[in-house]
């Protein structure tokens, strides 16, 4: 789902995990409510675990929660397959969800640090197109995309995956946020007093001041082109350019005439979920969201 | 506030990234989608041979076809269905989950923030294979369950179940974000505005609906808000769910049958007012949502 909100700023008014006090008794409900929802989450996170280690027999006969012992061959199965194609989505991924939230990220940094920090003429104009972008469906536009795209020759490139996936009318809108709450203007006019140009000013004194509000800009684009199927679905014809999502699928519609598919697409989903399960974990408190835009004035 | 005041190129030049991608992607393709859904191919002769299909304005003959088409109606109703649904259902666990972990009466909370949280780290075509998997009668551990104590479950790929097996799908990936979204508004919240009210013997439940969920519906608004946009827009979870069954149909969604108009049967002009109409829909339903709660989404100052 691509839902999108405001980051908050890191000032919380109160601590993140907050201890049980000592005067207030833990409530079982809660636990149990809690836990439910818990193991509705875990559960196909689960099951993708156990059934990695399934042969193709058993991914349908055995219980579903007994693992087996056939990890390895999937995988060796899955590297296999066509040249270690899987790999290839893999590598594909990275450079279409990181290559393209990385320019997103400086994009909307740019443009949000000066709608922040400057005043000109087309200001508000272009700030009110920003935030009419927000509210435009993407998906809607994937197939216009494709038919300019193919007029210049461009679909099926790596380009015709990456080139719209740099534009965020939301990371513009956080970023401009950002600046405004975290560059100061008198550091701006210090640093223009000693000499310093405007990119200078930009590139050496506010980007590294809104670093922490890029890295959430960077997670939410990351996270909205990963998750973006009908953009390189409709972009690409060449197997060799998909992500691993459309390849996945791909695999999936195999299953029905060569069942052996149904383990490499497992194993597969299994493979491209842990490591961005470990990234997420290891990066969980960026995702502290703030979603009433009051929250984060300046 | 003050600005640098100068007069300079500075904020054009920052701006022209941005401003070069918006057009190029953004304005145009929206620009040319307008211009496709007004225009139709004009075969004259045997539309053999170079020349003879031609390019001719269609006035509002696609947008008709489009609202006209079988099919289209029954995509619609069954996204509304659908985003019935999901979105209460997604916003109102995210909400219990937030009010839960924010009570403090639990020693699970961290684990449970975790958990729920990690379906957001899965996009939605894997989320969707997992649960496509889990459907199935021979793979499904709910199935086992039932049969266990003599229960036969209906297939959850039926006609009469699968929109609520793909909304079931939206819920597991979405809830833990909103969950998030909510949780960090509650945190927010300044200690001293319930604490009066828990020394003048007030519920946790009292406390939730009469203090937090009050100041924290700017937020409920937002999650609200992106909920519906979403919804509008399903597409991968039913491409992905395709081939496991055989109960949903090339145009199930509005945007599926855009894709289908487009690709399959190469009617991009068709395609093209189907996705305006979608595009215009959307914008109509988010700015009247907000319009009826009368929230300014965005905050404008500075």
């Amino acid at each position: 789902m691509a839902v999108s909100t405001v980051p908050a700023l890191p000032a919380t008014a109160r601590p993140a995990t907050p201890p049980a006090p000592p005067h207030r008794r833990t409530s079982p409900t809660a636990t149990v409510l809690l836990l439910l929802g818990a193991a509705y989450c875990l559960l196909p996170v689960l099951w993708v675990l156990i059934a990695s280690s399934k042969s193709a027999s058993e991914l349908f006969s055995t219980f579903t929660f007994t693992p087996s012992t056939h990890l390895f061959d999937n995988i060796g199965y899955l590297t296999e397959y066509r040249d270690g194609l899987y790999w290839r989505w893999m590598a594909n991924t990275v450079v279409y969800a990181g290559v393209g939230a990385a320019a997103s990220t400086l994009v909307s940094a740019m443009a949000g640090f000066a709608l922040a920090r400057y005043t000109f003429r087309g200001k508000s104009l272009i700030f009110n197109l920003v935030l009419a972008g927000v509210l435009v469906p993407g998906v809607i536009l994937a197939v216009p995309q494709y038919l300019l795209l193919a007029k210049v020759g461009m679909t099926n490139t790596y380009w015709a995956v990456l080139l719209p996936s740099m534009i965020s009318p939301y990371g513009i809108y956080l970023a401009r946020i950002f600046a405004a709450a975290t560059v100061p203007t008198e550091v701006l006019e210090a640093a223009r007093i000693d000499g310093a140009g405007d990119w200078r000013t930009f590139a050496r004194v506010a980007l590294p001041m809104m670093r922490g509000g890029l890295v959430t800009v960077f997670l939410f684009q990351f996270v909205a082109i990963w998750n973006n199927y009908m953009l390189p679905f409709i972009m690409l014809g060449d197997d060799r350019l998909f992500p691993v999502t459309v390849g996945l699928s791909g695999l999936l519609n195999q299953g029905a005439t060569q069942p052996a598919m149904y383990t490499a697409v497992v194993t597969g989903a299994m493979l491209s979920v842990v490591p961005l399960v470990a990234l997420f974990l290891a990066l969980q408190r960026y995702w502290r969201v703030d979603i009433s835009a009051g929250a984060v004035k300046a | 506030m003050s600005d640098l005041r100068r007069r300079t190129k500075a904020p054009y030049l920052f701006l022209a990234p941005a401003l070069i991608l918006f057009a190029a992607f953004l304005a145009a393709p929206i620009g040319y989608a307008a211009y496709l859904s007004l225009r139709r191919i004009k075969v004259s002769g045997l539309g053999l041979g170079l020349g003879s299909r031609t390019e001719v304005w269609a006035g509002l003959g696609n947008y008709t076809r489009s609202l006209t088409d079988p099919e289209f109606l029954p995509s619609v109703l069954r996204v509304g269905g659908y985003g019935l649904v999901v979105v209460p259902t997604m916003l109102g666990l995210a909400l219990l989950m937030a009010l839960l972990l924010d009570a403090g009466r639990t020693r699970v909370g961290t684990f449970a923030r975790t958990a729920i949280f990690l379906p957001y780290a899965v996009p939605a075509v894997i989320a969707s294979l997992l649960w496509g998997f889990l459907y199935l009668p021979r793979v499904s551990p709910i199935v086992d369950v039932l049969q266990g104590i003599g229960i036969t479950p209906p297939d959850a790929l039926s006609s009469s179940w699968v929109l609520y097996a793909v909304a079931n799908i939206a819920v597991w990936g979405g809830t833990g974000f909103n969950m998030i979204v909510l949780y960090t508004a509650l945190r927010a919240i300044p200690t001293d505005l319930f604490e009066a009210a828990r020394i003048d013997g007030a519920s946790d439940i009292q406390i939730a609906l009469r203090i937090k969920i009050p100041i924290i519906a700017p937020s409920l608004v937002m999650t609200f808000l992106f909920s519906m946009i979403a919804t509008l827009q399903v597409f991968a979870e039913p491409m992905t769910l395709r081939p496991l069954s055989n109960t949903i149909s090339t145009t199930w969604t509005p945007l599926m049958k855009v894709y289908r108009d487009a690709f399959v049967r190469n009617d991009i002009y068709a395609a093209a007012a189907t996705s305006v109409i979608i595009a215009a829909a959307t914008f109509v339903v988010s700015y009247g949502f907000l319009k009826l709660v009368g929230s300014r989404a965005f905050s404008q100052e500075n």
